[in-house]
């Protein structure tokens, strides 16, 4: 054990280049993937800063923040980018984000105006089912239907938190009695997006909980349209992902580049293909070809940052009840 | 024991146990002592502790009971394609758990094989989701590795105790009495402990395929304590209880395994002279194609999502397929410096306590495990420099039960039989490893080597808690591709990962063996 932290610090030491800064990015990791944002991201930012950009992929958003409680005040990240609406009082309470100097025309449904954190992306959660079904229109007719479908658990899983919000914001005191109607319709919950999506491409339930973005990844990626997300009355929850400034970063001037990088052209047009959600800031060059076939939700929905935090642990105990009769 | 000449000495084994109770244990007391909030088990975790007992205990017995008559099957029948079975049942054990689930629920899913067929005979589709799946999930995935422990105990015994008893005039009866239930009491509870442990740290498996929050065990009461509260005291706690419960039953287990081996044989090939009536036959051929068909064909539905793109595969992704390989090598070369030294330790006798440590890394929670490395490294050096290492190490210790469950007995009936003879002939020490143990264990070593190969190439593992966008592992890749909804790439860069599984592990495990019987 000794032997091989000593062989690998070696081996760590010589790859480090002193010269040129490094900008650390703590994300989640589907964001660092392959496929994902991350290696396009790494390339443009590069070309104009001057700077390494060391992307680091953390499981997801509420991984990420765990890290973050965990390294403290010492950490080695300059930035976060990947929390959400429901993780934002948690870190702001750790008091080891700064504020930042953005200044950026949104293109969101709501008005963005933290002085903490900087929106790059957002979408709405929906029910996402095969195009050919006729599927309900509210939260309250799919739980009254017959129809089947996959969520993801809350406890593990970003959209599982999302949709306990949802049926919140909507419903508020109702909450557990939606619940309760929707629990016959609940094949299973399962520990993340990944999971719930494949068992619903194998045919396993009518809906999955996903993104209205969703079937654009389908149509744009696979030239398949037979995907679609189904529009709801109550109006759709808001994911809105974000990205902050540590206080501790060595780099402060670099971070603040890197946040108004992120919500400029460059970044922006990367975000749509590659994240499969909607840009903070929509490009000069518009939305790809695809996503204006998307379902656009009459309503959004969207607790503050307090307002989901002081919902989040009563929201999360009706669901408990609810699905544990 | 204290005095008695031994041929191999106890204390490269106690030491190996004793840094790996250190390191585990070192974990935890890390983790609880990052603790901010201190808070008790609620309501909730209690109602956690109680299903993951069920559902561990539930998926043991049943799991160790079919194995029973499909290892006595597989141990009595010879016939052609019999050892590419033999290696095919085991399989399922060495899958990550996302791509078993999927595989399982094609075939017995709402919308899977056996649903439709009885769809078109108008029945309703089967319900899968719920306490019985949760078992039947679990059996699935720890059935091939209790029937090759109880497989490997039957043809231990030597060709000659049958030889005899069919030469007494013994019936299939008297034999199993006289012969092959003392050599399954002495097995049994160990391999029941082994199930038992893999279960309580069971976690999407359990979720999924339990329907909803009911199913909630202990290892997601600790994901949540982490990643929903943020309260490491309670994560501590929680993955304490299931240590606890681990040594609990072990303890239980070791107790419970009682009877001495039968000694060694000529090493002949066994030739069995009861059972060859009809009705037996029959039932050994019904129990061989029932565990065939309940554990191959979700392994065809996983080669047959996976066969389209397997060509097209991403470039990254053999990457990934060679990194895996690296990591899986160096893991396997951990866990033989552990696990040798420490079988050689309890074939001494009387180290229950090293044989306890030995089942400390299947209890511990990985999140904990990773967590707690975490913390301890980043003080000395680069968590993320150390992904693969680290990665390497926790699944060495992950496979480390598995592997003395499969060195122990061997080891002990070796230093039983032949240890007064190499004291008295003076070789203890190296020279008795080197001429009489190893050679005498070396189907059992290839066995060990090549389950802790696959195990490692297909545990997803505590990497996404040191990832490096650049180093990936295959189960992540799997995982990466999965996010980003490419569930066809993810499907056959699932049947790569089972195609190099199976043959690291055949070849390991062949290169183990000297004779043709296996």
């Amino acid at each position: 054990m000794k032997h091989l932290i000593f062989a690998a610090g070696l081996l760590g030491a010589t790859a480090a280049v002193a010269d040129t800064p490094e900008l650390t990015v703590y994300t989640y990791d589907s964001f660092v993937s392959d496929w994902g944002p991350g290696p396009q991201v790494e390339e443009a930012f590069e070309a104009v800063c001057g700077c390494d950009l060391k992307l680091v992929g953390i499981e997801d958003g509420a991984a990420l923040l765990a890290r973050i409680k965990l390294e403290g005040a010492n950490s080695d990240a300059d930035i976060v980018l990947g929390l959400d609406t429901n993780l934002i009082s948690a870190a702001k309470e750790t008091g080891l984000f700064a504020e930042h100097s953005v200044s950026a025309d949104y293109d969101l449904p709501i008005n963005w105006a933290d002085p903490v954190f900087v929106p790059f992306d957002w979408g709405y959660f929906a029910f996402v089912h095969n195009a050919d079904m006729d599927a309900p229109d509210s939260l309250k007719a799919l739980a009254e239907s017959d129809t089947k479908i996959l969520i993801q658990d809350p406890r593990s899983s970003t959209p599982g938190l999302g949709l306990l919000m949802w049926v919140k914001a909507a419903y508020g005191d109702d909450a557990p009695a939606i619940w309760s109607a929707l629990s016959d319709n609940v094949v299973t919950v399962t520990k993340g997006w990944s999971e719930a999506y494949g068992l619903f491409l194998e045919g396993e339930a009518d809906m999955v909980l996903s993104y209205t973005t969703s079937p654009a990844y389908h149509l744009i990626a696979e030239e398949d349209d037979s995907k679609a997300a189904a529009t709801f009355s109550e109006g759709h929850y808001m994911q809105v992902e974000v990205a902050g400034k540590l206080a501790g970063s060595d780099q402060p001037e670099l971070a603040d580049q890197f946040l108004q990088f992120m919500v400029a052209d460059a970044f922006q047009s990367i975000i749509p293909t590659t994240n499969w959600m909607y840009p903070a800031v929509t490009p000069e060059s518009g939305l790809p070809d695809g996503f204006d076939t998307l379902v656009t939700p009459a309503q959004s929905l969207l607790m503050s940052p307090d307002e989901a935090a002081a919902a989040r642990d009563g929201a999360l105990n009706e669901w408990l009840d609810a699905l544990s009769q | 024991m204290a005095g008695r000449a031994q041929p191999v000495s106890a204390w490269p084994g106690t030491s190996a146990a004793i840094t790996l109770a250190v390191l585990i244990l070192g974990t935890l007391t890390a983790v609880a002592l990052r603790a901010e909030t201190g808070a008790g088990l609620g309501r909730a975790e209690w109602a956690a502790i109680r299903f993951t007992l069920i559902q561990a205990a539930l998926s043991g017995l049943i799991s160790v009971t079919i194995a029973i008559p499909v290892a006595r099957a597989l141990a009595r029948r010879r016939f052609r394609g019999r050892r590419i079975l033999i290696a095919l049942l085991g399989v399922p054990f060495i899958l990550p758990v996302i791509i078993a689930v999927l595989g399982l629920l094609e075939v017995f899913g709402r919308a899977g094989w056996i649903s439709d067929a009885l769809g078109l005979l108008g029945f309703e589709p089967i319900r899968i989701y719920g306490l019985h799946g949760v078992v039947l999930a679990h059996v699935f995935l720890n059935l091939p590795l209790a029937t090759r422990l109880i497989l490997q105990a039957w043809q231990e015994v030597p060709a000659e105790r049958f030889r005899l008893a069919a030469q007494l005039g013994c019936d299939g009866r008297a034999m199993f009495w006289l012969i092959e239930w003392p050599m399954l009491r002495r097995i049994l509870p160990g391999a029941f402990a082994v199930v038992f442990a893999i279960c309580l740290t069971s976690f999407a498996v359990a979720l999924t395929l339990g329907g909803g929050p009911r199913a909630t065990t202990i290892e997601l009461a600790i994901y949540q304590a982490f990643r929903f509260d943020f309260d490491l005291g309670r994560a501590a706690l929680l993955s304490g209880v299931q240590l606890i419960l681990t040594i609990l039953a072990a303890a239980l287990a070791l107790w419970l395994a009682t009877g001495t081996g039968f000694g060694k044989g000529l090493d002949r090939a066994v030739r069995r002279w009861d059972g060859a009536n009809p009705v037996s036959r029959t039932a050994d051929a019904a129990w061989i194609i029932a565990a065939a068909l309940f554990l191959l064909l979700p392994l065809a539905a996983i080669v047959v999502s996976g066969l389209p793109n397997v060509l097209s595969l991403p470039s990254t992704v053999w990457s990934a397929a060679l990194t895996s390989l690296l990591v899986a090598a160096l893991s396997t070369c951990l866990l033989l410096l552990l696990a040798l030294p420490m079988a050689f330790a309890i074939a001494r006798g009387g180290r229950g306590i090293v044989e306890l440590a030995g089942l400390l890394g299947l209890a511990a929670s990985p999140l904990v495990i990773g967590t707690g490395l975490f913390i301890m490294i980043r003080p000395i050096a680069d968590p993320f420099a150390l992904a693969l290492p680290v990665t390497a190490l926790v699944n060495a210790i992950t496979a480390l039960p598995f592997a003395l469950r499969v060195l122990v007995p061997t080891a002990r009936d070796v230093v039983e039989r032949y240890g007064k003879l190499g004291v008295s002939l003076n070789m203890a020490g190296l020279p008795f490893l080197r001429f009489v143990l190893l050679p005498r264990m070396r189907p059992q070593i290839g066995f060990a080597v090549g389950l802790a190969m696959a195990l490692s190439m297909g545990d997803l593992g505590v990497i996404t808690l040191f990832a490096d966008p650049d180093i990936a592992t295959l189960p992540l890749q799997i995982y990466r591709l999965m996010g980003a909804y490419r569930l066809d790439d993810a499907a056959s860069a699932s049947l790569l990962l089972l195609v190099l599984s199976i043959g690291v592990f055949w070849v390991l495990d062949r290169g183990g063996r000297r004779h043709a019987e296996a």
